[in-house]
């Protein structure tokens, strides 16, 4: 039974990529509050191990519908958009050579004098393509039925915010690295 | 002493009787016991009114002495004498000759994964030091509060990692505890503060203890403490600052590095006076014995004595940007820095602290209590003394879990920060052709070579159907659980085959060695092993009715009477059996009722999802 329903049905939540996060956290927290491990700390090993499985399920919907990137994909999931073949993903050349001018220069923070605020720019630079992202996911996806093409410029979408977040995570090793060395 | 309560006759099943827990802070350096007293938490003193005891074991040939004359023996018997002994937790042979010039015990090089300290009671690991400590904190518990203790929360740092709380979990097991949950520590620290300040909103804490640093951002809501990023370093803490101040003195007193275990003890013991010292005054005198049976004299300024610290500090900010960073939260939106542990006491600390939150941190608290009582608010209320607290812990794991992949790299399964419990499955599939076994080796950490992380474990595969290469798909899942302890399970997916797993801990004890060290101390303790376990099935037995009777009074409602019939005549049946003296019956009971109950449990489950989110919908429709 549980195996088929959707983050959004375990919410009690209708499927949109527009949610409103403070009730979000409130349903979260309710429903841990119901299936925590903690309440369950004197019930039979069965029910603790129930409890266990419910609350990772609530964390896992929580951690995808939270995360405008993961909600975007899983609700493109659910129309059958399929993210596993790596094949079908033909980001375009203007795209994909930022990314390449982007790694370059992470590469070649030490050659500045001021690293720090040379790597502050890059990432300021970064979370506004992430912002600007998630308006295009947001526009995309209120439509109330999705065609092909549609779907293929959101998942198109869906990859650039992986790229983009990937490259974030880079940035803030690199950030990290700097720190370290003072 | 506290009087000893008894219970009328008769009334020791009553479900409503009030079950005595514990929080137990297992420190470096000192350890803490505490109780929820008449709603109040509270540190529970010895026999001799101290409530901190020394985390020092010393072994005699006849004896096993623990907390302040074990520590006051440190330097006549350096080598009997453990201190310190939770940097050692979950660690190989290989990481203790890392953390520092000279090893402070002589260290046996044998079979187990796990390193052992030879001393004049013989060879002794980690996990059993740790256990003489939790054994006496649990006496002096029971002496204080008048009856044995149903449960207890022991405290972890936040940054430990699998094996080092396996380790942990272990030594509770091994002391005759029953633990009911690992708590980190710098979440237990947020749970005494919040509830007493009634705090909302987002708070840091800082925990600087005597071995191990942590950093937490939590947010508090109503009860909830969500804890959104943790950071820290688990070889960084007191002991640290004691060391720097140690190579200082040596340095100017012209002590040589190869110098004797007992010189280097008073050395320790003289560097920890001073910096105790210096948290009060800016100058501090220094007086040491050499071996030669001359004295030092010389004088340590604050001022120097801050700049050979600074930099152990610094290594704290680092953890501290991550843990924000990773949380989402700017300093700004931090509404009060908790400091805790007792290294937090030095002042260039609380400054550099105020410094990085742009705020003054909160040390009115006790940093050396607060971790026992936030353990023991926790266990007061997992252990059913308050069914209708709010009080709930959602918790993260600190390091990134994953898998050996082809080149040695690692795939990341879960990352850092991520709330437990938590499930995540990866497919794999063959390599060869025919292929019926498969090797697995799950790691901890964030970097993405195999040799850069932490090894938990290998799990070879078996009995995998022979397909053809890459036909096979195996589904492996990792949970890791409320206490933030990792389990593997795989299963073949196309055929449905359940493959056989066999784990070898890299740095953990085995079951085996686990079991015998139970049995090793229970002979020594009552001679009597088949009593013990009969006791303590009778006690589950009684337990798991207990709670079936409360689940039936709320809920029975949802079983229709053939239902009801067949829970009933389980229930019985164990009740009879549990009268009995046969362990393996009571058991098999207890395991059918459990199987019986299958179909209400998850009806209640799925009840109070329901309910939980009932307020919602009202407010919506």
């Amino acid at each position: 039974m549980a195996q088929h329903q959707t983050h959004f049905e375990l919410f009690e939540l209708p499927v949109s990529f527009d949610l409103d996060l403070q009730d979000l956290s409130q349903r979260y927290r309710d429903l841990q509050g119901a299936v925590h491990p903690d309440k369950f700390a004197n019930a039979s090993e069965r029910e603790r191990l129930l409890s266990v499985e419910k609350a990772a399920a609530v964390n896992d919907a929580y951690q995808i519908l939270k995360s405008p990137q993961k909600r975007a994909r899983y609700i493109l999931e659910l129309q059958s958009v399929s993210f596993d073949d790596e094949k079908d993903v033909a980001l375009d050349p203007a795209f994909l050579m930022e990314q390449i001018e982007f790694r370059e220069a992470l590469g070649e923070l030490n050659q500045h004098n001021d690293p720090l605020s040379v790597l502050n720019n890059i990432m300021a630079d970064i979370k506004n393509r992430i912002t600007a992202i998630v308006e295009d996911l947001r526009v995309g996806l209120a439509s109330e039925s999705l065609d092909e093409e549609q779907k293929s410029q959101l998942k198109q979408l869906v990859h650039k915010m992986q790229f983009l977040n990937k490259l974030q995570q880079e940035a803030e090793y690199q950030e990290e690295n700097l720190l370290n060395a003072i | 002493m506290a009087l000893l309560q008894i219970s009328e006759p008769g009334q020791s099943t009553n479900p409503h009787e009030h079950r005595l827990a514990a929080g137990i802070d297992l420190g470096t350096t000192n350890s803490l016991v505490a109780s929820v007293k008449s709603g109040l938490a509270e540190t529970l003193p010895n026999e001799q009114g101290d409530h901190s005891l020394p985390s020092v074991v010393r072994y005699t040939s006849d004896n096993i002495i623990v907390g302040a004359d074990a520590k006051a023996a440190a330097a006549e018997d350096p080598l009997n004498t453990i201190s310190s002994v939770k940097r050692y937790m979950g660690r190989g042979l290989a990481d203790i000759k890392e953390s520092g010039g000279r090893r402070p015990y002589e260290f046996v090089d044998i079979d187990s994964a796990v390193p052992r300290i030879h001393t004049v009671a013989g060879d002794v690991s980690p996990v059993e030091v740790s256990a003489e400590i939790l054994k006496t904190l649990k006496a002096q518990a029971e002496a204080s509060l008048g009856d044995s203790l149903t449960g207890v929360v022991i405290t972890v740092p936040a940054y430990f990692d699998d094996a080092q709380r396996q380790a942990t979990k272990d030594a509770g097991k091994l002391a005759g505890l029953n633990v009911l949950r690992l708590l980190n520590e710098p979440t237990a620290a947020a749970v005494a503060y919040g509830l007493d300040k009634g705090t909302e909103g987002i708070i840091a804490v800082y925990d600087l203890g005597g071995g191990t640093f942590d950093i937490s951002i939590l947010r508090l809501n109503k009860g909830v403490f969500e804890v959104m990023a943790t950071a820290g370093d688990t070889a960084l803490g007191g002991d640290d600052i004691d060391h720097v101040i140690a190579k200082w003195i040596m340095s100017e007193a012209g002590i040589e590095d190869d110098t004797s275990h007992h010189q280097m003890r008073r050395l320790m013991r003289t560097a920890c006076d001073a910096k105790e010292a210096l948290s009060k005054k800016d100058i501090t005198e220094i007086n040491i014995e050499l071996d030669s049976g001359s004295n030092w004299n010389g004088s340590l300024s604050l001022e120097k004595f801050n700049e050979l610290v600074l930099p152990l500090v610094q290594k704290t900010l680092l953890p501290c940007r991550r843990a924000l960073r990773d949380a989402a939260v700017d300093t700004g939106e931090v509404q009060s820095v908790v400091m805790v542990g007792g290294s937090t006491r030095v002042p260039l600390v609380r400054n550099k602290v105020a410094e990085f939150f742009e705020q003054q941190p909160l040390t009115d608290i006790n940093p050396d209590t607060v971790v026992a009582m936030g353990a023991a608010i926790q266990a007061d209320v997992l252990v059913g003394n308050k069914a209708d607290s709010d009080l709930l812990l959602l918790d993260v794991i600190p390091l990134s879990l994953g898998l050996e992949t082809m080149g040695g790299l690692v795939e990341k399964v879960i990352s850092r920060n991520t709330t437990i419990p938590v499930a995540r499955a990866q497919d794999f599939t063959t390599f060869k052709d025919g292929q019926t076994a498969m090797s697995i080796h799950a790691l901890q950490g964030e970097r993405e070579l195999v040799s850069d992380c932490r090894s938990l474990g290998r799990f070879a595969l078996h009995e995998i159907p022979p397909m053809v290469a890459g036909a096979a798909r195996i589904r492996v899942t990792f949970q890791v659980d409320a206490d933030g302890l990792l389990s593997v399970t795989a299963r073949e997916e196309t055929t449905g085959v359940e493959s056989g797993i066999e784990v070898k801990p890299s740095y953990g004890l085995t079951d085996t060695e686990i079991e015998t060290m139970l049995r090793d101390s229970i002979e020594h303790a009552e001679g009597d092993v088949t009593a013990r376990m009969l006791r303590e099935q009778q006690v589950e037995a009684e337990r798991v009715l207990e709670a079936l009777d409360a689940a039936l009074a709320d809920d029975g409602d949802l079983l229709n009477s053939d239902e009801r019939n067949d829970i009933d005549i389980a229930a019985n049946r164990l009740l009879e059996l549990s009268k009995g003296n046969e362990v393996r019956a009571i058991k098999d009971a207890i395991a059918e009722l459990d199987k019986v109950a299958t179909e209400f449990v998850a009806r209640r489950m799925d009840g109070s999802i329901k309910k939980a989110l009932a307020g919602h919908n009202v407010n919506e429709f």
